[in-house]
C-alpha cells in the first residue's frame, strides 16, 4: 500500500497560515499548531489531522470535574472540587469569556448540565455535599450587562439524598422539565417543576432504589411515542452478588411508574459512566459505557402489548467493546450524531470512536495528556489522526 | 488485499507538561471537542488548580461545496471554479481533476477498445496544456526552427501527445530551412501524415483500423532499420518513438513528466487498440518503469492505478484516505451512483454508501457559520436518512439574531417539521420574554402556537397596563388577527386593545358595546372587571348617553356580581376603601345614564 503523502500535502502549510492569523487575534489565549512529519512506520494517512484551535484558562482553584456545553455550543459551564460553577459565553469572534463564577455548593461539584433552551437558561448541578441544585439565570442591571456579567440564583435545593450526588441530567424536553440524579446511596430522583414558569417548585415523582451505590443516569433521547421513557443507570459498586451494575429503568404508562426492564448482567465491573446514543430514526437503542472497558451495546425492543403493564423486553447484542485504554474506562460520550463516540480513560489519553458503514467500530484517534514522547515518533509535537470514515467505512466491504 | 488494521499515532496536548491529574475530561461541541486535565479517581479538594480548557478542532479543508445532481459538465466547470478560489490548494484541486477526469473517461464513458485511447490521449492532454504555450510561443518566434526549445515542443507536445498534423506543420518550419535534408523532413513528414488514428464514428472495424496501423508501423520500423533519418538524430529519435521503442519513448522522462503520461504514449505507439481489461498491465509496468526501484509511487499515483484497473472501490476508498477533505470522495461517490455504477460494480451498498457519506459530509458542513445552508441541500437528497439527520442538527443552530431565527424556521416550515418549528418559536419567545420584549414574546409564542405562554405574555401586558396605563407594541397589539384567538387571554387582550382604539377614534358606542361585551361573554377575566368598569365610566359621564337601558342595567349587574362576590382576605383596610369608594362612584353614575337613558329612549322623535 502506499506510504504518506509529501508531495501531496498541503494540510501542512495550510493549517498553519490559517492558524497563523488567529494567532493575531488572540493575544492572552494560547493556540498550538500541529504540522505532520513523514512518519516512517506504514501507519495509515494523516488525514482529519487535529488541533488545538485554542486554549482556555479556566481559573478554577481546583480540579475541574465536568464541561458542559449548551444546547448551542455558544455557551460553556465549568464546575470544579473548588466548589464553585463558571459559565462561559463565545463572543461572535470564537473567544471565550467568563460571564459568571459563583461558589455552589459546600463540597466538590460533580457535574453540571443545561436545561433545553425551551426552559430558559437553566443550570443543575450535584455535589459531594448530598445535594442538587438548579439555577437560573436573570436578566442583570445595565451596568452589569456592560461589564458582560450575568447573575444566575438559586432556585430551589434538592436535598432528599443521604450521600454524595453523583450525576445529575434532565430528561428529554419532550417528557417536560424534568431532573434526575442518582445517588451513592444507590437511589435515583426524578423530579419535576410542574409550572416550568416557576422553577422554585419541584416534586419528587420518582424514587427508584437500585440496590447499588449508582455513579451515572443516561436518558434515552428519543421522543419517538414507540418507545416509552427509559433511563440507564451505571453502578460503581464493588459488591459482588449483584452482577449486573448496568440497569435500565422504563417508565410504563398503565402502572404510572418506572419498572426496571433489563439488567445488563454482562457488565460486572464498575461502570463510570453511560451513554445513550442520539436515536436517529432507529428502531432499536444503543448505549455505550464506561466500565474497564469501552462497550457499545444494542438494545433491539421485542414486540409488547402497550396495555401491557410489564416492562418491554430486549434483545441485547454487544457492539462493540474496546479495550484500547489498557485500564479503567471513566468517560464516555456521543456527539449529536452519534457517528462518533469518545471516550477517557486511566491511560489519559481520550480516543475516538467511529463505525464505518457496516458497523464495524475502529479507533479514528486519539487525544493524549502526557507531555512526554511517545516512543517511534519523530518528534515531540508531531500529531496525526488516523482515517476517519471511508477507510474504515469501506473495510468491511473490501473483502480483501 | 489484506487491511492494515493500525492503531492511530495519537496527539498530544501540549503544554500539559503538568499533566499531574492523569485524566482528560472532554465534552463535544458542536464541530469541536473540548479537553481539560481532571481525575476521576480523587474525591475532595485538593490545592493545585487546572488551568487550561483546549478546544480541538479536526483541520479539514472544506471546498465550496457543489450541489449534487449537477450534469456532469458541470462539474468540470465548477471544479475550475473552485480552483480559482482556493489557490492555495492547488495541488490538490489539480489531482482531484486529475482523478474526476479519469474516471469518467474509465466509467462513464466506459470507452471500449479504440476509443479508449483516443479518450486516454484527451485526458493527458487536457492536463498538459503548457504545452499550447509553448508551442506557440516558438511558432511565433523570429526563426522558430533555431528556437532552443523547437525540438522540445515537436516531440513533446506534439508526438507524444499524438498530434500529428501540429507536429508537421512545426517541422515544415525546419524543412523549408534546410534544402539538402528536406527529403528526409518529407520522408518523416509522410510518415506523420499517414499515421492511423482511429475513427469511433467511422465506417471503420476495429479490425481494420488494426490491419492499417500495423502497416503503418512496419512502415516507421523500416525506415528505422534502414537508417533513413540517421543524418539527424532528432529524427531518429522520432522515428524511434513512432515505433514504440520503450527506451526512446521512456528518455523522454522529463517531457513526459509523468507516468500515467507515458503510459499513453507508449499506448498509443504500441497497443492503440488496447482494451479496457488490458490497460491495468500497462498500467502498473508503465509505472514501475519510469518511477523506477527506488521511488515509491505516492497516493495520487495508487489512485490512479485503481482506476486503471478499474477497481471502483479503490478508487473511492484511497480518495478517501488521501484526500483531506469528504467534497471530492463525497461527489465522487454520488456521481458513480447516478449512473448506476457503484451497482454494478458489485458494491451490494451501492447508493447507501453514498448517502451515509453524503451524510457525512453534510453534517461536517453543519457546524460551519455559512455552509449550513449547504447542508440542508445534501440532507434533502438522502431519501433514508436525510430528513432525520436534518431534524436532528438544524435545532441546534444557534439562533443568534431573528433574521437567523426565520431563517432556520422557513427551512423548517418548509419541510413541515412542525415539532422544531415549535421548539424554535419558543426558545425565541423565552428569550425575548427574558429581556422584557414582550411584543417580540407575543409574536413568536403565536408563531409556536403555544397558548399557554401567550396567555402568560397575555397577562404580562395586562399587568404593564395597569401600572403604566398604557400599551406597548401597539402595533402588534393591533393586527393580531386571527391570532388572537390561540388562547383566551389573548383574545381578551386584543379586544381590550380595540376598545381603547375606538375609544381614542370617538366612536363611542361601538367601543361600549365592545366593553361590554367583554363582561357579559366572560372573555374578560372577573379580576380585571373593576378595571373595565371603571373604563366605562368616562362613557358615563359624557354629555350625550352611549349606554342604552339594556346595557345599563347589564352594567348595573355586572358591577353587582363582582361585589357579591367572597371578599379577599388578603386585602387592606385602605384597599378594601379604594374599592368601595370606586363601587359608589360607578353605582351613581350607572344611576344617572339610566335616568338619561330612559328619558331619551322614551322621547318620540319628532
Amino acid at each position: 500500500m502506499g506510504h504518506m503523502l509529501s508531495k501531496f500535502n498541503v494540510i501542512g502549510p495550510l493549517a498553519a497560515s490559517r492558524l497563523k492569523k488567529k494567532k493575531k487575534k488572540s493575544r492572552e489565549v494560547h493556540t498550538f499548531v500541529f504540522t505532520s512529519r513523514v512518519p516512517l512506520s506504514r501507519s495509515v494517512d494523516d488525514k482529519n489531522r487535529m488541533f488545538v484551535a485554542r486554549s482556555i484558562a479556566a481559573d478554577h482553584k481546583d480540579l475541574i470535574h465536568d464541561v458542559s456545553y449548551d444546547f448551542h455550543g455558544r455557551r460553556m459551564a465549568t464546575c470544579s472540587s473548588d466548589q464553585s460553577i463558571k459559565v462561559w459565553d463565545k463572543g461572535g469572534n470564537g473567544e471565550w469569556t467568563c460571564t459568571a463564577s459563583w461558589k455552589t455548593h459546600s463540597g466538590s461539584v460533580w457535574r453540571v448540565t443545561w436545561a433545553h433552551p425551551e426552559f430558559g437558561q437553566v443550570l443543575a448541578s450535584c455535589s459531594f455535599d448530598r445535594t442538587a441544585i438548579v439555577w437560573e439565570e436573570i436578566v442583570g442591571e445595565s451596568n452589569d450587562k456592560q461589564r458582560g456579567q450575568s447573575h444566575w440564583i438559586k432556585r430551589t435545593t434538592l436535598v432528599d439524598s443521604r450521600t454524595s450526588v453523583t450525576d445529575v441530567k434532565f430528561a428529554p424536553k419532550h417528557m417536560g422539565l424534568m431532573l434526575t440524579t442518582c445517588s451513592a446511596d444507590g437511589v435515583v430522583r426524578i423530579y419535576e417543576a410542574p409550572d416550568v414558569m416557576n422553577l422554585s417548585q419541584w416534586s419528587l415523582q420518582h424514587e427508584i432504589s437500585s440496590k447499588l451505590s449508582c455513579s451515572c443516569i443516561s436518558w434515552n433521547p428519543s421522543s419517538s411515542r414507540a418507545h416509552a421513557p427509559m433511563i440507564a443507570v451505571g453502578s460503581d459498586d464493588s459488591n459482588v452478588t449483584y452482577g449486573g451494575k448496568v440497569q435500565i429503568y422504563e417508565y410504563n404508562e398503565v402502572t404510572r411508574k418506572y419498572a426496571k426492564a433489563e439488567t445488563l448482567m454482562t457488565v460486572a465491573d464498575a461502570v463510570h459512566d453511560i451513554a445513550f446514543a442520539p436515536n436517529l430514526g432507529r428502531s432499536f437503542h444503543v448505549l455505550a459505557i464506561a466500565t474497564k472497558d469501552v462497550r457499545i451495546f444494542k438494545l433491539v425492543p421485542l414486540q409488547k402489548d402497550s396495555s401491557s403493564s410489564a416492562p418491554t423486553k430486549f434483545e441485547v447484542q454487544v457492539l462493540a467493546q474496546f479495550d484500547s485504554h489498557n485500564s479503567q474506562v471513566w468517560r464516555v460520550s456521543w456527539n449529536i450524531t452519534s457517528t462518533l463516540l469518545a471516550s477517557s480513560g486511566d491511560d489519559g489519553c481520550v480516543r475516538l470512536w467511529k463505525a464505518n458503514y457496516m458497523d464495524n467500530w475502529k479507533c479514528t484517534g486519539i487525544l493524549k495528556g502526557d507531555g512526554s514522547q511517545v516512543s517511534g515518533q519523530p518528534g515531540a509535537l508531531s500529531g496525526v489522526l488516523g482515517s476517519a470514515t471511508a477507510q474504515s467505512a469501506l473495510n468491511g466491504a473490501t473483502g480483501r | 488485499m489484506e487491511e492494515v488494521d493500525v492503531e492511530p499515532s495519537p496527539m498530544v496536548i501540549a503544554d500539559l507538561n503538568s499533566f499531574i491529574y492523569r485524566h482528560l475530561g472532554f465534552e463535544w461541541g458542536p464541530g469541536d471537542l473540548l479537553v481539560y486535565e481532571t481525575n476521576y479517581k480523587l474525591q475532595g479538594p485538593r490545592t493545585a488548580g487546572s488551568p487550561l480548557v483546549h478546544v480541538v478542532r479536526k483541520d479539514e479543508d472544506i471546498c465550496s461545496p457543489i450541489l449534487l445532481l449537477v450534469p456532469d459538465s458541470n462539474y468540470r466547470s465548477v471544479i475550475r471554479a473552485c480552483m480559482e478560489e482556493l489557490q492555495h490548494n492547488v495541488s490538490i484541486l489539480l489531482a482531484i481533476e486529475l482523478i474526476w477526469n479519469l474516471c469518467e473517461v474509465l466509467f462513464i464513458d466506459a470507452a471500449p477498445a479504440g476509443s479508449l485511447l483516443l479518450h486516454l490521449l484527451d485526458w493527458v492532454r487536457l492536463h498538459k496544456s503548457d504545452v499550447d504555450a509553448r508551442a506557440r510561443e516558438v511558432l511565433q518566434s523570429e526563426s522558430p526552427a533555431q528556437h532552443q526549445s523547437y525540438w522540445d515542443v515537436v516531440r513533446r507536445t506534439l508526438i507524444l501527445q499524438g498530434r500529428m498534423d501540429e507536429a508537421r506543420q512545426v517541422l515544415s518550419k525546419q524543412a523549408s530551412l534546410r534544402a539538402e535534408s528536406s527529403s528526409v523532413f518529407k520522408r518523416m513528414d509522410v510518415l506523420l501524415q499517414t499515421m492511423p488514428i482511429f475513427n469511433p464514428t467511422g465506417t471503420q472495424t476495429l479490425t481494420e483500423f488494426d490491419v492499417k496501423w500495423r502497416h503503418w508501423h512496419e512502415e516507421c520500423d523500416r525506415c528505422l532499420q534502414d537508417n533513413t533519418f540517421a543524418s539527424n538524430r532528432h529524427l531518429e529519435t522520432i522515428v524511434k518513438i513512432l515505433v514504440g521503442d520503450e527506451d526512446t519513448i521512456l528518455e523522454q522522462k522529463e517531457l513526459l513528466s509523468t507516468w500515467y503520461h507515458f503510459l499513453v504514449t507508449r499506448l498509443l505507439f504500441t497497443h492503440p487498440t488496447i482494451k479496457p481489461p488490458d490497460l491495468h498491465y500497462y498500467a502498473q509496468s508503465s509505472m514501475n518503469m519510469f518511477l523506477g526501484p527506488r521511488a515509491p509511487p505516492e497516493p495520487l499515483d495508487i489512485i490512479l492505478l485503481s482506476a486503471f484497473e478499474f477497481d471502483l472501490h479503490q478508487v473511492i476508498k484511497d480518495c478517501s484516505i488521501a484526500l483531506n477533505n469528504w467534497w471530492f470522495v463525497a461527489h465522487l461517490t454520488d456521481l458513480l451512483d447516478h449512473c448506476k455504477l457503484l451497482q454494478s460494480h458489485n458494491l451490494h451498498f451501492g447508493s447507501n454508501l453514498r448517502e451515509f457519506l453524503v451524510l457525512e459530509y453534510a453534517s461536517g458542513l453543519f457546524t460551519h457559520h455559512s455552509l449550513w445552508q449547504l447542508a440542508v441541500d445534501y440532507f434533502d437528497h438522502c431519501p433514508e436518512f436525510g430528513r432525520v439527520y436534518l431534524e436532528l442538527q438544524i435545532e441546534r443552530i444557534p439562533l443568534d439574531t431573528e433574521r437567523k431565527a426565520i431563517k432556520v424556521l422557513r427551512i423548517c416550515e418548509d419541510r413541515q417539521m412542525s415539532e422544531q418549528v415549535r421548539s424554535i418559536c419558543k426558545i425565541m419567545a423565552k428569550r425575548a420574554l427574558r429581556n422584557n420584549r414582550l411584543g417580540s414574546a407575543l409574536s413568536w409564542s403565536i408563531r409556536a402556537k403555544d397558548a399557554a405562554f401567550a396567555t402568560l405574555i397575555s397577562e404580562r401586558f395586562l399587568q404593564d397596563y395597569c401600572n403604566k396605563g398604557s400599551f406597548t407594541d401597539l402595533d402588534l397589539l393591533d393586527n393580531l388577527g386571527p391570532a388572537m384567538l390561540l388562547s383566551d387571554r389573548l383574545t381578551f387582550l386584543g379586544k381590550y386593545r380595540e376598545f381603547h382604539r375606538l375609544y381614542g377614534e370617538n366612536r363611542f358606542s361601538e367601543a361600549a358595546k365592545l366593553l361590554l361585551s367583554l363582561m357579559t361573554a366572560k372573555i374578560a377575566p372577573r379580576g380585571l372587571w373593576m378595571t373595565l368598569l371603571t373604563d366605562a365610566l368616562p362613557l358615563l359621564e359624557q354629555k350625550e348617553v352611549i349606554f342604552s337601558v339594556d346595557q345599563t342595567y347589564e352594567l348595573m349587574s355586572c358591577l353587582e356580581e363582582l361585589n357579591s362576590g367572597t371578599k379577599d382576605s388578603n386585602t387592606t383596610d385602605q384597599e378594601e376603601d379604594i374599592e368601595s369608594t370606586k363601587t359608589e362612584l360607578l353605582r351613581l353614575a350607572l344611576a344617572r345614564n339610566l335616568a338619561m337613558a330612559i328619558v331619551k329612549e322614551g322621547t318620540i322623535e319628532t
